[in-house]
């Protein structure tokens, strides 16, 4: 179960009343005051589709008035991304999937965290990005968890197996949400869902809901698994600066123990994604492409988002 | 857009063009020392760059180098 947010706005603020106070939900006219206010809103509803809170009935996650809500929340949020999503890269009919995946990858040149953390954050500032992770981490593979299902034959089986993976392998001490997790308790901090939301900024609630928003409607499964392989072939690397950065930082074990499985484990799970996943989806229902690059560059643009905010709040940047 | 993606999505070793093989399932890999190493994950990379600081297993290293010296 998730521990509620604090309110950042009327429409937060009327949420989260009307979700302790149970029942049904009467019509809800208030608009958000905020992007953020926004942002953490559809982050609240979202919860109620993965861990749910304890003060909160389950049916609530479909009430009609909030599914109605939600779904304005979101239409807003899709509408922001695709406006910011400069289109598909030119790329030659006859070009290697996975090559022009890659090279997309490659050209990008967002500002990274990870090398922050490995050479120069404090302690204080590697541990509060940590926190803005968990929002994440703690529900690894869950979004895309979600399109399973929805995933072609050839796709849906290798998805199983990059989940399998995620999920620890039938084996709970190593699936990956909980290997954060106890990163985080060897550190002394919370590791219940929704405690550093209410840290988290706009940029944070935002790639977080972006996941969600993909994963959760079937019509933008392609999103999904794009999403997907951008964040993988972005990680490994990153990972290892990471554990570096946090061995420099005298951090516990644990919390390096997480990255250093990422290493390896992003390696095999690159290649899955783009040539195993996201390549049989075109292949099978062509019209999802689109989406696949759509998915993959909202994740590397959000991405560069958060780093450019934090690096400029720690006056890096 | 082309790729041997679905032809490809059941075998159990899968070369990837300028990266690691794949292996599906338990392996024991015999390293260039005779040191074995055995498979831990449902599918596992194989360096084939041998710039990997984790070999003999990927470490997403083939990226750094020029697409040129990629296997
Ligand atoms: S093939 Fe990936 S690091 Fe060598
Ligand atoms: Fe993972
Ligand atoms: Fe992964």
């Amino acid at each position: 179960m998730a521990v509620l947010p604090k309110p950042r706005g009327p429409l937060s603020e009327e949420l989260v009343g009307r979700l302790v106070a149970g029942g049904k939900v009467a019509p809800l006219a208030v608009e958000p005051g905020s992007p953020e206010d926004a942002a953490l809103s559809l982050w609240i509803l979202y919860e109620l589709s993965y861990r749910g809170y304890a003060e909160v009935d389950d049916r609530l996650e479909h009430d009609p008035e909030l599914v109605r809500v939600r779904r304005r929340l979101e239409d807003d949020l899709e509408q922001r991304l695709r406006a910011r999503w400069p289109g598909r890269p030119d790329v030659a009919a006859d070009a290697d999937f996975a090559e022009a995946f890659f090279a997309m990858i490659e050209a990008d040149d967002g500002p990274s965290l990870a090398r922050f953390v490995q050479r120069e954050a404090t302690a204080d500032q590697a541990i509060e990005l940590l926190q803005h992770r968990s929002l994440y981490h703690l529900k690894e593979s869950d979004p895309v968890a979600f399109a399973l299902p929805r995933m072609p034959v050839a796709a849906r089986a290798a998805l199983a197996e990059l989940q399998y993976d995620e999920y620890g392998g039938g084996r709970p001490e190593r699936l990956h949400a909980h290997l954060f997790a106890e990163g985080m308790a060897a550190l002394g901090l919370e590791s219940t869902e929704g405690t550093y939301v209410d840290q988290a900024p706009l940029e944070v609630l935002e790639q977080n809901n972006a996941m969600s928003l993909f994963g959760l409607n079937r019509r933008l499964r392609g999103a999904a698994v794009g999403h997907l392989a951008a964040f993988e072939a972005t990680s490994s690397l990153p990972c290892r600066r990471m554990a570096q950065g946090l061995a420099r930082l005298g951090l516990p074990e644990e919390v390096r123990a997480y990255y250093e499985e990422h290493v390896e484990a992003d390696a095999v799970h690159e290649q899955l994604a783009t040539r195993l996943i996201c390549l049989p989806l075109i292949e099978a229902e062509p019209d999802t492409e689109d989406d696949v690059w759509f998915g993959a560059w909202t994740c590397l643009e959000t991405e560069s988002r958060v780093a450019q905010h934090l690096l400029e709040r720690w006056g890096v940047a | 857009m082309s790729g041997q993606g679905a032809s490809r999505a059941s075998a159990d070793v899968i070369i990837c063009p300028g990266g690691p093989l794949l292996l599906r399932g338990d392996h024991v890999i015999a390293d260039e020392d005779g040191v074995e190493h055995t498979t831990t994950r449902p599918i596992s990379a194989v360096c084939r760059c041998g710039k990997s600081a984790t070999k003999p297993w990927c470490d997403g290293t083939h990226k750094a180098i020029p697409a040129r010296n990629r296997p």
